[in-house]
């Protein structure tokens, strides 16, 4: 029996005598099947979503023109529970409270198209799967809140970084310069969006070196944003969740103030995500805070 | 939920109807088009009332809820309006009134009977000739001299682009949209100025100069001739795509000016816009009226300049690809045989015949051979001798390849089954009934067995034969799956690349090809390269289903492309093999057989094997 085995896992050459013409033969039991079975890194086990946010106005501003969604729950379906999450921030710019309105108004028409997408595979039981890609939801739910927003808020804008989650499929649509990012437990930290602002853009071309970027003047300055402009197609893609890892999304109140390393830390070192997001909250006022500040933090365990 | 939503409002809510009059003179007539504020109408202007005096009417309509800001709009508005009254050129709209009426203003122009030049673009079945683009150029230069020229400022038009160019039917340039409907900017972080993708490094900072509307010329003109909008492209990357690497037809003498108009510093460009005209003008001197040089595409300069290692003859069309394992290449033919002949020169080793046609890839375990044939069996034979080891019946003939993991053999037939065929014993462990036919390759991975049919059905099966989950596409999938460890790519016949999640089968996103797809994907870094039925092989980005590049040969490309090193090969049913490089998809070499190749080539140690239905296997240098 243990040939078997040697001969199907290929450890073991069949010895040369062996011709293949004459082969000793049975069928596999069900506790070889199992053993087979049971020997595999399970990957598609089970996993648990999990997240937390965390928000402040700031030091120096009186208005909170940020808004921020997380939501996260679990689809049962054929294929077993999938965990389902939707995180997004959004960074309203310009004064005359029209930043908080594109940014409140961004992420009610983001939110409210996805979830009325999948409110069938949320809240019924559907056997089969919908018709369109995640990258064409999160790209008509972006097109929805550009009208959205320029009938509420003419004339304002705002950033939208959001991630629609789905099982261990992260599809990200952002446009302007709030950031989602990668954090492992080893210490990296990896930006996974690119700025829409002029600097990075310089940076990227190479007419201006990174360092001279931190100090340049308008780095504000944003050339695609939500609400602004007619033509707007967001950065989308779809990547795997960082496992182990966590998915992190905020907005310049905090990645222009906070050194990356202290965010590792804030979140590596912290018992739990609220603690995380609290702390970075507390590291970008105890900087200064002089914008408003806003963090999703999310991780899949299990 | 009520899923109609409470969001579908229409984008212009409070439109003029036609039918009415404005301001007791203007009979709307149509809607021509919608801007950032409002509409712009077309309209007869009744105070002219025995002719037909066409006008057309912008709108802007002003909803912001501060009134100051509100005001600050309408003052904006009118003097812009004043300085439009003022202005005297062939290429400027003339402004015929302008008022406001309770949160709406509006401004009356002499209508224009034409296209803008971005609908010319579109409409334009391949490039414009250079002629024209120039002689547009030269008049645009022309009126933004005038504007930068007037005193006692200077106006600095800020929003050139072809969209707001009008081409009228005398084939004269109008510019349109002065800035009067843009929306107001509260000039705080994040402000916008200018149409991303034509407006220079230096607007987006405020400063807006005559040397803005220069590079938005240079990129008016870019636009025009490459049919590339900039404003999908990332901003100031115009070096990246070089006028003359993608219109082949444009002269390297308007390339120059194009490339000083785009200079990063303003300093570098053309100092006036009557500099740029003069420089305009000297290109059209030069290339003089319709010298055009026919620029191959193909590096090549010779057909045939590719010689084959060698090549063998079998009696039938090969339709499939084929397979090497230690020296030897392993290829079924439609004359119903499996030939092995040596890798290295194409030597006859042996055949083994099976009672049907061979299009099945072979795969090789452990010194033996594996193959469907029409003949509606697996046949396992001896890699050394052709002999055969054991056989394995299906109810009908036998299109799909073999796939080999977990001690197993998987593989379709097209009696609507997945096989899963015990590899020690040769006896059958489970069968999956699909909808249809099963002509694709299984996948396996992570526990799963993927397989598409030819309903559009796509199934993914564990190792027990039961079902996990099911995908539906409209028309068949023929094409096999390949994947990464988190996505699972293949194309179908209703013309789509689809990217699925392993594990729950939902969507990640579809590339809409040209035309169907039978073609399996390979995947090189993150890039996804595929063939279809449209005559070209694209390649998509795995992450954000962009396109990267695509070629074009000049029939369906049902066989999958392969990569190795920094090429990707692939077949053609226009008879050729085609070396491309993977990353910008530029030809490296294409060789012709004498007909169609369907199958994928297979590339090992620098040597490109595969075969054509002109009943030949050939053997290449990579």
């Amino acid at each position: 029996m243990s040939k078997f085995f040697g001969w199907l896992f290929g450890k073991k050459q069949p010895p040369a005598t062996q011709d293949h013409d004459v082969a000793n033969t049975a069928p596999l039991t069900e506790e070889q099947i199992q053993a087979i079975v049971s020997n595999q890194n399970p990957r598609f086990d089970v996993q648990q979503l999990i997240a937390s946010c965390g928000q402040s106005a700031g030091k120096q501003r009186d208005l909170n023109e940020d808004s921020v969604l997380a939501l996260t729950t679990t689809m049962a379906g054929n294929s077993g529970n999938l965990p389902f999450g939707l995180y997004i921030v959004a960074d309203g710019m310009g004064g005359h409270q029209f930043g908080e309105v594109a940014s409140n108004a961004a992420i009610r028409s983001v939110a409210g198209f996805i979830l009325k997408k999948f409110h069938p595979y949320l809240f019924q039981v559907k056997t089969d799967t919908m018709d369109e890609s995640f990258q064409e939801v999160m790209l008509e739910a972006v097109r929805e809140a550009q009208r959205t927003i320029q009938r509420e808020a003419p004339g304002s804008g705002t950033t939208l970084t959001a991630a629609l989650v789905l099982g261990q499929q992260v599809t990200i649509a952002h446009v302007g310069d709030s950031r989602a990012y990668f954090v492992f437990p080893d210490g990296r930290i990896e930006p996974i969006t690119r700025d829409h602002s002029l600097v990075k853009r310089l940076e990227e071309l190479g007419h201006i070196t990174s360092e001279e970027a931190v100090n340049y003047p308008h780095r504000n300055v944003l050339y695609r944003a939500l609400g602004q402009g007619e033509l707007l197609d967001p950065d989308i893609f779809t990547v795997a969740f960082p496992q182990p890892g966590f998915l992190m999304i905020c907005s310049d109140g905090l990645w222009g103030v906070v050194a990356e390393q202290d965010i590792v830390r804030s979140i590596v070192e912290a018992p739990n995500l609220q603690r995380a997001c609290q702390n970075l909250v507390t590291a970008a006022n105890t900087a200064g805070g002089p914008d408003n500040i806003s963090v999703v933090l999310a991780q899949l365990v299990g | 939920m009520d899923d109609r939503g409470d969001d579908k409002n229409s984008s212009t809510p409070r439109q003029l109807q036609a039918g009415v009059t404005l301001a007791n003179r203007y009979a709307i007539q149509e809607v021509i088009g919608i801007g950032g504020m409002g509409s712009v109408y077309r309209a007869r202007d009744m105070h002219f009332p025995s002719v037909t005096k066409l006008v057309a009417v912008k709108e802007m309509i002003n909803s912001a809820p501060d009134p100051l800001v509100r005001q600050t709009i309408v003052q904006n508005f009118e003097r812009e309006a004043n300085l439009l009254a003022t202005l005297s050129h062939a290429s400027i709209p003339r402004i015929n009134d302008y008022f406001t009426i309770d949160s709406r203003s509006y401004l009356v122009l002499d209508f224009i009977h034409g296209k803008d030049m971005e609908a010319i673009i579109n409409e334009t079945n391949g490039f414009l000739p250079e002629d024209q683009v120039l002689g547009w150029a030269i008049e645009l230069c022309d009126v933004l001299d005038y504007l930068h020229k007037h005193k006692p400022d200077p106006i600095i038009f800020r929003d050139m682009k072809p969209s707001n160019v009008m081409i009228n039917q005398k084939g004269d340039v109008i510019l349109v949209d002065f800035g009067i409907a843009k929306t107001f900017q509260t000039g705080v972080k994040g402000t916008m100025i200018g149409t991303e993708g034509y407006s220079p490094p230096e607007q987006y900072r405020g400063e807006a100069t005559p040397s803005a509307d220069i590079y938005a010329m240079g990129a008016t003109i870019h636009h025009a001739l490459t049919r590339r909008d900039p404003r999908i492209e990332p901003p100031f990357s115009f070096a990246e795509r070089p006028l003359r690497r993608i219109n082949q037809a444009v002269s390297s003498e308007l390339e120059a000016v194009v490339n000083t108009a785009l200079e990063y510093n303003p300093d570098d460009r053309f100092r006036t816009a009557a500099d740029m005209k003069q420089a305009l003008m000297g290109v059209a001197k030069k290339t003089g009226a319709l010298v055009r040089m026919k620029v191959p595409t193909s590096p090549m300069t010779q057909p045939g300049a590719i010689k084959p290692l060698w090549s063998f003859k079998c009696e039938d069309e090969i339709r499939g690809t084929p397979a090497i394992f230690q020296g030897v290449l392993y290829v079924g033919s439609y004359d119903n045989n499996l030939y092995a002949l040596s890798a290295p020169d194409g030597k006859f080793q042996w055949k083994y015949p099976s009672d049907g046609g061979i299009v099945s890839k072979p795969a090789l375990f452990e010194g033996n051979i594996y193959f469907g044939s029409e003949d509606k069996r697996l046949h396992v034979v001896s890699a050394r001798s052709g002999k055969v080891v054991w056989t394995y019946f299906t109810e009908a003939p036998i299109r799909s390849s073999p796939r080999i993991a977990e001690g197993h053999v998987f593989i379709g037939s097209d009696d609507a089954h997945i096989h899963a065929v015990n590899l020690t014993t040769g006896r059958l462990s489970w069968k999956f009934e699909t909808a249809d036919a099963v002509r694709s390759t299984p996948y396996v991975f992570n526990d799963l067995v993927y397989a598409g049919c030819e309903s559009g059905d796509y199934y993914a099966v564990d190792f027990r034969g039961a079902l996990k989950w099911r995908f539906h596409a409209k028309r068949a999938i023929t094409s096999s799956t390949v994947g990464t460890d988190n996505t699972l790519f293949f194309t179908s016949v209703d013309s789509t690349l689809y990217a699925l999640d392993p594990n729950s089968g939902w969507v990640l996103w579809r590339f809409r090809l040209g035309k169907a797809s039978i073609s399996t994907p390979c995947i090189v870094d993150d890039l996804v390269i595929v063939g279809a039925a449209d005559g070209f092989i694209y390649a998509v980005d795995a992450k954000n289903s962009k396109e990267v590049w695509r070629y074009r040969t000049e029939h369906q490309v049902n066989g999958s492309p392969v990569v190795y090193k920094d090429s990707v090969y692939c077949g053609s049913v226009d008879g050729n093999m085609y070396s491309l490089e993977y990353r910008t998809g530029r030809l490296r070499w294409k060789f012709g057989a004498q007909a169609a190749i369907t199958g994928s080539p297979l590339v090992y140690d620098d040597i490109v094997y595969f075969g054509s239905t002109d009943h030949r296997v050939y053997a290449l240098l990579a």
